[in-house]
């Protein structure tokens, strides 16, 4: 019986051994969300089909008496669903890193001869491929209801990859508020300051067709700036009608607003992991 | 031969809370080292500085002849860590569990294969083994999170309460699984409440108490130091509580301690023996007993062997929160 714990069997693998460096530990860590994801059958139910059956619901029951001008609502609707499905994403994140910090899977990896940054990158990682995932399911189910592009096909790349640059953002920010709540519970009920940003925003309906004070708020919060610059690209020659100004505009805006996320959360999540 | 552990007067504050007052131990390589202690003696605080997820804030620990300030990476590659909650992935199976970590100690893949297989059949996971952790039972959890602490082939084990909420059996499985690791070279340290785990696995016990060593030895020493056994008495009426503890005052090793709640009179004895006289000193006062018995100290008689106080469980819950 090989056993490893000796003395002897140490220093052989010790010998032959270097640490596993940055790429291969969040490599590691990352694959295990993944799976983990992949293995639970009621997460991935919430993040495809029930993810879109409340698409449809809001495309065939409200779609019917909302009414934006010159524009079918699926093809309104699209980029708004999609974006603030990214945060709603988020929430799940904010609840699996807060059990795993009060699992002690945290203290187990922190106990581990890796560099620091691989446990939070890797959730970061893990978490955006799983924005990746639900993204191009909904988009597919869209397409089969009606949506279409009315750009190029290089501008509805550009939608996505604006759609993923800002799940990455938003991730981190879940990540601190997860490891700020510390436990599931808690970082749940924190994850519900999604639901102004989601709603009062221009994902769903116009902000002009809001009462004035709510208008204010939409018209200056993160998740509008990156729900229009996805719509402007989606909608191609028609955003300058519709939304008043080019992609560009809208894009230049919503990478800011991503940027300026970064900057608060990452160092905000590192110090919390580190305090620990 | 490098103590293993190696702390002096380390100290650690939680704003008002004081973890660790000046905590000093020494454990000598291919041992077993329980550190016993109540709630919120200092015990996790001072396992999770050892694993390098702490600083203390005054003090020197050196484990494994590497600073555990300075450089904790040196540390990380030579210890395991096992805790009371089981960090193991659930959807996962043990042997993707222990792979996973394997990897994550740098092992290439051919290796952490070897070393998982290796580690499952050292624990008697091997059948339970390709299915997912979360089939399994509690028991089987803990020994799976004790294999994800070995699968790096550690020289420090640190074990963080082990066996806390598992049922008989499977506590003593485990121990069976620690006794086993100890004999292929593993030094361990382990944190406990309980004096008969430490009295099982250990080769040396450290008493903490208040965030400081108070005694140290082998198990053997430090019963000696506090006396064979206990009698306990539960008297029926309330009055004769007063007389029974005056006469088992007399009869054993110091002062009776009384419960009034239960009725409950207990106290040092040198041995056994003494039952035999006590027994027969109580039937001649004629009081009504409900119930008599001799049993091992425990951990509140230990401590007030040692310090002349009990072990002060209420005010240690406020500081257990902190650490």
């Amino acid at each position: 019986m090989t056993t490893i714990a000796s003395a002897a069997d140490h220093s052989a693998l010790t010998a032959s051994r270097r640490d596993a460096g940055l790429a291969k530990s969040t490599v590691t860590i990352a694959r295990r969300a993944l799976l983990r994801y992949a293995r639970t059958p009621q997460l991935i139910v919430l993040a495809t089909i029930q993810m879109s059956l409340f698409f449809l619901i809001y495309r065939y029951m409200f779609g019917g008496a909302i009414h934006i001008a010159g524009l079918s609502y699926v093809d309104y609707l699209v980029p708004g669903f999609i974006a603030t499905g990214v945060l709603f994403s988020g929430m799940g994140t904010a609840a699996a890193m807060a059990e795993d910090l009060d699992q002690g899977f945290i203290d187990r990896l922190r106990s581990l001869p890796i560099p620091r940054a691989a446990v939070l990158t890797a959730r970061a990682m893990a978490d955006t491929a799983l924005v990746a995932w639900s993204t191009a399911f909904t988009t597919i189910v869209a397409f089969a209801v009606g949506f279409g592009l009315h750009g190029s096909a290089i501008q509805g790349m550009a939608a996505f990859g604006l759609v993923i640059v800002f799940g990455f953002a938003v991730e981190w920010l879940f990540i601190a508020l997860g490891l700020i709540a510390g436990n599931a519970q808690a970082a749940q009920g924190m994850g519900m300051i999604v639901f102004p940003f989601a709603f009062v925003s221009s994902a769903y309906v116009p902000v002009s067709s809001m009462p004035r004070w709510l208008q204010v708020f939409a018209n200056h919060q993160p998740l509008t700036y990156m729900v229009d610059a996805v719509r402007s690209l989606t909608l191609g020659p028609h955003a300058p009608a519709l939304l008043g100004h080019s992609s560009p505009y809208f894009v230049t805006r919503a990478l800011i607003w991503a940027l300026v996320i970064l900057a608060v959360t990452v160092p905000l999540a590192v110090a919390k992991y580190r305090r620990g | 031969m490098t103590a293993t552990i190696e702390a002096r007067g380390l100290t650690k504050q939680y704003g008002k809370t004081t973890a660790l007052d000046g905590l000093d131990l020494i454990t000598k390589p291919g041992q077993v080292t329980a550190v016993l202690g109540p709630n919120g003696a200092g015990k996790t605080t001072f396992v999770r500085m050892v694993a390098t997820l702490l600083r203390a804030d005054k003090g020197t620990l050196l484990v494994a002849g590497h600073d555990a300030h300075k450089n904790p990476a040196a540390v990380r590659r030579v210890i395991g860590l096992a805790g009371q909650f089981a960090a193991v992935e659930p959807a996962m199976t043990g042997r993707e569990n222990l792979e996973m970590v394997a990897g994550l100690f740098g092992q290439s893949r051919r290796v952490a294969k070897v070393s998982a297989a290796a580690v499952l059949e050292q624990l008697g996971l091997v059948e339970a083994g390709d299915r997912l952790a979360r089939t399994y039972s509690g028991g089987m959890r803990r020994r799976l999170d004790l294999g994800a602490s070995l699968v790096g082939a550690p020289r420090l084990l640190l074990l963080d309460e082990p066996t806390t909420g598992l049922d008989p059996r499977s506590r003593i499985e485990l121990w069976d699984a620690i006794r086993a690791l100890v004999q292929s070279g593993t030094d361990v340290l382990l944190t406990t409440q309980y004096l008969d785990e430490a009295d099982h696995l250990a080769s040396q016990i450290v008493i903490i108490d208040h965030g400081r060593a108070v005694a140290a030895g082998t198990p053997t020493m430090l019963k000696q130091r506090i006396g064979g056994k206990v009698i306990e008495v539960h008297v029926r009426d309330h009055e004769d509580v007063e007389t029974i503890a005056a006469l088992l005052g007399r009869l054993g090793d110091g002062v009776a301690q009384t419960e009034e709640a239960t009725r409950r009179v207990s106290v040092h004895i040198d041995s056994g023996d003494g039952l035999m006289t006590a027994m027969q000193s109580l039937d001649a006062t004629g009081v009504e007993l409900d119930d008599i018995a001799l049993r091992q100290p425990n951990l509140d008689e230990v401590f007030l062997a040692l310090t002349g106080q009990p072990a002060d469980n209420d005010h240690y819950a406020t500081a257990a929160r902190a650490a």
